[in-house]
C-alpha cells in the first residue's frame, strides 16, 4: 500500500508546524496583544517576508523544478499588488471625498463624487478623469478576481508566445526580463492610468476598517500571509510529488527526451509558468497592503533577479530551500541596509554596511554558485542524510 | 516715412551745400520731444530732422541712441561732450564738433532715451548702415534687420543690393530682400514671385515669414469678399465651445447655463430647505437638480434653460468659416503651395536627420553589444556584468582625465588603457568564476549578475553617486550642420567611425588571423577543436578578455556624451541584450544588423511619439518580444550542430 501524502513528505508537517509556532509567537509578542516585544512595523516586515517566501516558492517551481529561469516573476507580483491597490486606494479616497462633501450646500451627485475621486487620485499626474481600467475599482470582489486574472492572462499570453516558438534557456530569461522592463517602463508613464512613478499609496489603510488599529491589522495580514504561505507550500509539495512533478523535472533535465516520450512539453511549461504567476500575484496582493505603497520601481528587472538570487541561495529544487533563502536573504538585507549591522573600523577605512552590503551580497552570491550550487537547502540535505 | 527716408538718402551728400537751418536749430524746435523722448514723440523728431536735412543728422541720431548727447540745463542746447576727469566737461558743437565752451557736470544733463526709443533710432539707422563702407557694419545691419524686420527696411535694402561688392553679403541681402518682399512688397505680383521663390527652401526664416500669411481666424457668417480658407464644421474642425462663444458674441444664440452655473444658481436660491419646491436631500442626482432648476427658471428667478439643449445643437444651423487675415487669395494660395513644398522638403530632410540619428544610436548599440555577442557566441555565456565593464571603461576615462589635463591626449590614452583594464578584468572573471560554470549557462548568468551588483556598488562607493564628467576634446565639440534641419554632432560621428573601425578590426581578427580561426573553430565545435590541438581554455579566456575590452572602449565612447555614473552600464545592458538576441549570436554581421534594427526602431518610434521616450522603449521591447516569435534565433542564426543546444 502506498504511504500517505504526509508520510511521504515529512517536511510538510515540520514546515507547517514551524510556521504555526512562529505565527503564534509573533502574535503573542506583538503590540496587537498588548506586548511590546515586536513593533508593528517589524510585524509588517515579517508579514512581507512571508509573502516573499511565497513568491520564492513560485520561483522555485518554475526554475528549480521546471528549469525555466524566469527573470520576470516580480512583474506578476507587482501586478497583483496594483490590482488590490486600485481597490484600496479608490475606496479610501471615496470615503475621504464623501466626508469632505458632507457639508456642501447641496448633497453631492454620484458624478460629482466620482469627479472628486478622480481629481484626488490623478491630480498628482495632471489628470482628473478616472481611466477605464479603474472600471471595477469600487468592487472588492472584482479586483480580487483581477488579482488572479490579469497576471494570469499576461503569463498565459507571454508564455504561449515564448514556448510556442521554442524560446529556451538564456534567451527565455532575457525575454522575461524584457517583459518586466517593458511593463515597468509602461507604468512609469503618467498616462498609464496607474499614477506613473507616484504609484499607489496609502494602501495600509483598509477601507471600512479605519476603526481598527494598524497593530491589529498588521497581525491580520501576518496571519493571512502565513496561511497563504502554508497553502502555497502544500500545493507546491503536492504538485511536485505527483506525476506532474516528475514530468516537469524531466523537462528541466532533458526537454527533448520528454517531448519524444509524447508529452506536450509546451503545455506543461505553460501551466507551470501561468500557475506560478498566479501564486506570485497573490503574494503581491498580500504584500503591498503591508508595504503601504507600490510604484513601478518595484517591478524593475532587478527585483526579479533578486528573487532568483534568494532561490539560488536557499537551494533550488526543494521547496523549503526557496522559503529559507527568501526569508534569510531578505531579512539579512533589511538588517544590513537598515543600519542594524555594526560598522567595521579598519583603522584607515570604516566599512559601512549600508554601502558595502550589496558588494557582500554579490560576492557571496558568486561564492554560493561556485561552491554550494545546492544552496542552504543542500547543506540541510547533507546533515539530514548523515544523521 | 519711406519717401522721406529715400530723399534723405539722396540728399545727404548735398546737405553740406544747401542753405538750411543748423542741426541745433532743428532740434530746438523739437526741444521738449528730444529731451523727454518717448516712443510716441520720436517719429515726430525724426520727421523734423529728415525734413531739415541738416549736416550731422545721422551722427546725431546714432549718438542720441548711444546716450552720447548732453543738454546744457540753463539754455537747453544740445552738445556732444568730452571729459578727462568726469567733473568738467568740454562741450562740442553738434554740426562741426568744435569746442563750444566747458561746463560743470551739474550744469549738464545726459539724454537717456528709453529702450523703445533706442530701438526706433536703431532701426532707422540700419538703413544707412546697409551702405556703410565697413563690411562688418553692413553685416551687423543685416543681422539687425533679420532679427526685427520692418516695412521701412524693404526699399533701402533693395536699393543697396546693386552696389554690394561682397559676394557673401550680397547673397544675404538678396535673400533678405525676398523675405521682406513676401510681406512688404507693394504689388501682389512681386509678393507672389517672392513667395514662390522659397519653394522647397529649408530655412527657418522662410517658414517664419510664410506662416503668418496663412494666419486665419474662425468667424461666423464670413463677410462678402473675405479670403476664405475653408468651411468649418463645429465639433470636427472647430471646438464646440469656441464656436458657441462666437455665436454668443454675435447674439445668434442664447447663453446656456453650464452644470456648474446651474448648481451655483441652485445654491443661491435655497429657501427653507427646498430649492424650487424640491427638498434638498433629493438634489443628490442630476435629474433632481434639473427639476429644481426648471422650476426656478419657470418662476423667472434664474436664467432660462431648456433641458436637453446642448451647445452643439444650438449652433447646428450656423455656418462657420475660417478666414485669412491676408485679403488677397492669390497670395494665400501661393503661400499655401510654397509651404506645402517646403514641408515636403523638410519632411525628407527630417527623415535624413532621423536616419543619421538612428545610425549613430545603432553604432553605440553595436559597440556596446559586440563584446557580449562574441562571448555569447563563442562560449554560450551570457555576461550580465557586461554593462559594468562598460561603466568601468567610462570611469577609466574619467580617472585618466584627472591625471592628464589635455583632453585630446587623455582620450587617446584612455582608449587603450580602458581596453587593458577591462581586458584584465574580463580575463580575471573568466579564470576565477566562469570557467567553473561551463555547461551551466543559467548559473553563469546568475553568477555574473552577482559580480555585476558587486561592481556597481563598488563604483558607487569609490566614485560616489553623482555623475562624473568625461569631457570630449575641443575638436569634437559642435555639430556638422548640413542645413537648418539636418545636423549631427561630431561626437556621434566619432562614435560611428569608432564602431566602423571595430567592425573592420574584428572582421580582420576573426577571418584573417590564427586566433580568429581558432575562435571560429571553438564556436562551431569545441570538442572537435580541442582534438585538433586547439586549447579551448586559452581561446575562451582570450575571447572573454576581447569582448570585455571592447566593452571598456564602448564605455569611453558612451561616457563622452552621457554622464558617467555607476548605472551607466545598466542603462545599456538591456538594449545590448536585445541587439544580440535580435541579431543572432556568434556573428558580427548579425550584431550589426541587430544594432541597426534596434537603433532605427527606437528612433522611429520616438519620431512618432517624440514626447514620450518611455513609451518608445516599451513599444520597442514589445516589438522585439514579437520579433523573437518569428526568428527565435535572431536575424542571422547559427547553422549546424552549434545551433542545436
Amino acid at each position: 500500500m502506498q504511504k500517505s501524502f504526509l508520510a511521504r513528505n515529512p517536511s510538510v508537517l515540520i514546515f507547517i508546524g514551524c510556521l504555526a509556532a512562529f505565527t503564534l509567537a509573533v502574535t503573542l509578542l506583538s503590540e496587537a496583544t498588548g506586548a511590546t516585544f515586536i513593533s508593528t512595523s517589524f510585524v509588517k516586515t515579517l508579514g512581507k517576508t512571508l509573502c516573499l517566501c511565497l513568491i520564492a516558492i513560485a520561483m522555485d517551481l518554475v526554475w528549480g523544478y521546471c528549469g525555466i529561469l524566469s527573470l520576470g516573476h516580480f512583474a506578476f507580483f507587482g501586478l497583483g499588488g496594483y490590482m488590490i491597490g486600485m481597490w484600496l486606494m479608490y475606496e479610501r479616497t471615496k470615503t475621504i471625498v464623501t466626508n469632505s462633501l458632507e457639508n456642501a450646500t447641496l448633497p453631492p451627485t454620484a458624478d460629482e463624487v466620482r469627479d472628486a475621486i478622480g481629481t484626488q487620485i490623478f491630480g498628482v499626474v495632471g489628470g482628473a478623469e478616472i481611466p477605464p481600467i479603474w472600471l471595477f475599482a469600487d468592487s472588492l470582489f472584482a479586483q480580487l478576481a483581477l488579482v488572479v486574472l490579469v497576471p494570469g492572462l499576461l503569463a498565459l499570453v507571454f508564455g504561449w508566445l515564448a514556448f510556442r516558438s521554442r524560446v529556451t534557456g538564456v534567451y527565455l530569461s532575457i525575454l522575461t526580463q524584457a517583459m518586466t522592463l517593458a511593463l515597468s517602463l509602461y507604468l512609469f508613464q503618467n498616462d498609464s492610468g496607474l499614477r506613473g512613478n507616484n504609484g499607489l499609496s496609502g494602501l495600509q489603510n483598509i477601507p471600512g476598517l479605519s476603526h481598527i488599529s494598524q497593530a491589529t491589522l498588521s497581525i491580520w495580514f501576518f496571519w493571512a500571509s502565513a496561511v497563504a504561505l502554508a497553502l502555497g507550500y502544500l500545493l507546491a509539495v503536492f504538485v511536485t510529488n505527483g506525476k506532474f512533478g516528475s514530468v516537469i523535472r524531466g523537462i528541466r533535465d532533458d526537454e527533448a527526451r520528454v517531448r519524444f516520450l509524447g508529452y506536450n512539453v509546451e503545455g506543461y511549461k505553460l501551466v507551470v509558468f501561468t500557475g506560478t504567476a498566479v501564486i506570485a500575484a497573490i503574494a503581491g496582493a498580500l504584500y503591498y497592503p503591508q508595504a503601504g505603497i507600490i510604484n513601478p520601481a518595484e517591478i524593475a528587472p532587478i527585483a526579479s533577479i533578486y528573487l532568483a538570487v534568494w532561490v539560488a541561495i536557499g537551494g533550488r529544487g526543494r521547496i523549503y530551500g526557496a522559503v529559507i533563502g527568501a526569508a534569510f536573504v531578505s531579512l539579512l538585507s533589511s538588517w544590513f541596509t537598515g543600519g542594524g549591522a555594526p560598522d567595521v573600523p579598519l583603522g584607515f577605512y570604516t566599512i559601512k554596511w549600508t554601502d558595502w552590503w550589496l558588494v557582500l551580497l554579490g560576492l557571496s552570491f558568486v561564492a554560493v554558485t561556485l561552491f554550494a550550487p545546492q544552496g542552504i537547502g543542500g547543506l540541510i540535505d547533507k546533515l539530514v542524510r548523515k544523521s | 516715412m519711406f519717401r522721406r527716408l529715400l530723399s534723405l538718402l539722396c540728399l545727404l551728400p548735398l546737405a553740406a551745400f544747401a542753405q538750411a537751418p543748423s542741426l541745433q536749430d532743428v532740434l530746438q524746435t523739437q526741444q521738449d520731444a528730444v529731451e523727454k523722448a518717448s516712443r510716441k514723440t520720436v517719429d515726430q523728431v525724426l520727421a523734423a530732422l529728415v525734413d531739415a536735412q541738416a549736416p550731422g543728422t545721422l551722427e546725431f541720431i546714432e549718438a542720441w541712441g548711444d546716450k552720447r548727447v548732453w543738454m546744457r540745463k540753463d539754455d537747453k542746447l544740445f552738445f556732444y561732450v568730452v571729459t578727462d576727469d568726469n567733473q568738467t566737461y568740454t562741450l562740442l558743437d553738434l554740426a562741426t564738433r568744435d569746442p563750444a565752451g566747458t561746463a560743470d557736470k551739474r550744469a549738464l544733463k545726459q539724454l537717456k532715451p528709453n529702450s523703445g526709443v533706442r530701438s526706433v533710432l536703431a532701426s532707422y539707422l540700419v538703413q544707412f548702415q546697409l551702405s556703410d563702407p565697413d563690411p562688418a557694419r553692413r553685416a551687423d545691419a543685416l543681422t539687425a534687420i533679420e532679427r526685427a524686420p520692418d516695412e521701412s527696411h524693404y526699399a533701402p535694402l533693395q536699393a543697396s543690393v546693386a552696389d554690394e561688392g561682397d559676394a557673401t553679403l550680397r547673397a544675404r541681402k538678396e535673400r533678405l530682400v525676398r523675405l521682406l518682399a513676401v510681406q512688404y512688397a507693394p504689388d501682389p505680383a512681386t509678393r507672389i514671385a517672392a513667395i514662390e521663390s522659397f519653394a522647397g527652401d529649408l530655412g527657418v526664416d522662410a517658414r517664419s515669414v510664410l506662416n503668418p500669411i496663412l494666419a486665419s481666424t474662425p468667424v461666423l457668417d464670413a463677410p462678402d469678399g473675405a479670403n476664405i480658407a475653408r468651411a468649418l464644421k463645429p465639433g470636427d474642425d472647430l471646438d464646440i465651445d469656441t464656436a458657441f462663444d462666437l455665436a454668443l458674441a454675435a447674439d445668434k444664440v442664447a447663453p446656456i447655463p453650464s452644470v456648474a452655473e446651474r448648481k451655483a444658481a441652485l445654491e443661491a436660491n435655497i429657501t427653507d430647505g427646498t430649492v424650487g419646491g424640491v427638498r434638498l436631500d433629493l438634489l443628490n442626482t442630476q435629474e433632481g437638480r434639473d427639476r429644481a432648476y426648471a422650476a426656478l427658471s419657470h418662476a423667472g428667478t434664474v436664467p432660462d434653460w431648456q433641458p436637453g439643449l446642448t451647445k452643439a445643437a444650438a449652433i447646428a444651423d450656423l455656418t462657420f468659416t475660417e478666414v485669412y487675415a491676408e485679403p488677397d487669395p492669390a497670395i494665400t494660395d501661393a503661400a499655401a503651395a510654397t509651404l506645402a513644398s517646403i514641408n515636403r522638403a523638410v519632411g525628407l530632410n527630417q527623415m535624413l536627420d532621423l536616419s543619421l540619428d538612428a545610425l549613430s544610436l545603432a553604432s553605440i548599440y553595436f559597440l556596446a553589444a559586440i563584446g557580449l555577442a562574441i562571448t555569447f557566441g563563442v562560449m554560450g555565456v551570457i555576461n550580465m556584468a557586461h554593462g559594468e565593464f562598460i561603466m568601468m571603461g567610462a570611469y577609466t576615462g574619467y580617472v585618466i582625465q584627472q591625471i592628464i589635463p589635455d583632453y585630446t591626449v587623455s582620450i587617446l590614452v584612455a582608449v587603450p588603457v580602458a581596453f587593458a583594464v577591462t581586458f584584465a578584468a574580463g580575463v580575471a572573471m573568466e579564470r576565477l568564476v566562469i570557467r567553473w560554470l561551463y555547461n551551466r549557462p543559467l548559473e553563469t548568468l546568475l553568477a555574473t549578475f552577482g559580480i555585476s551588483i558587486a561592481l556597481q556598488q563598488l563604483a558607487k562607493n569609490i566614485f560616489g553617486t553623482q555623475a562624473r564628467p568625461l569631457t570630449s576634446p575641443g575638436w569634437l565639440d559642435g555639430a556638422w550642420v548640413l542645413n537648418d534641419v539636418v545636423s549631427i554632432s561630431y561626437i556621434r560621428i566619432a562614435i560611428f567611425v569608432l564602431s566602423l573601425i571595430f567592425l573592420a578590426l574584428l572582421l580582420f581578427i576573426l577571418n584573417r588571423t590564427r586566433l580568429g580561426l581558432e575562435v571560429r573553430a571553438v564556436t562551431q565545435n569545441p570538442r572537435m577543436a580541442a582534438s585538433m590541438g586547439i586549447n579551448p581554455d586559452r581561446i575562451n579566456m582570450l575571447t572573454f578578455g576581447l569582448g570585455s575590452g571592447i566593452a571598456g572602449i564602448a564605455g569611453v565612447a558612451i561616457g563622452l556624451y552621457a554622464k558617467v555614473t555607476s548605472e551607466l552600464g545598466a542603462d545599456y545592458i538591456v538594449q545590448s541584450f536585445m541587439t544580440v538576441v535580435v541579431g543572432g549570436v556568434g556573428n558580427i554581421w548579425g550584431t550589426l544588423l541587430g544594432a541597426g534594427l534596434v537603433g532605427s526602431l527606437q528612433k522611429g518610434i520616438e519620431w512618432f511619439n517624440p514626447s514620450n521616450t518611455l513609451a518608445a522603449q516599451t513599444y520597442m521591447i514589445l516589438f522585439i518580444i514579437l520579433f523573437i516569435q518569428i526568428r527565435p534565433r535572431g536575424i542571422i542564426a547559427l547553422k549546424g550542430r552549434a545551433a542545436g543546444d
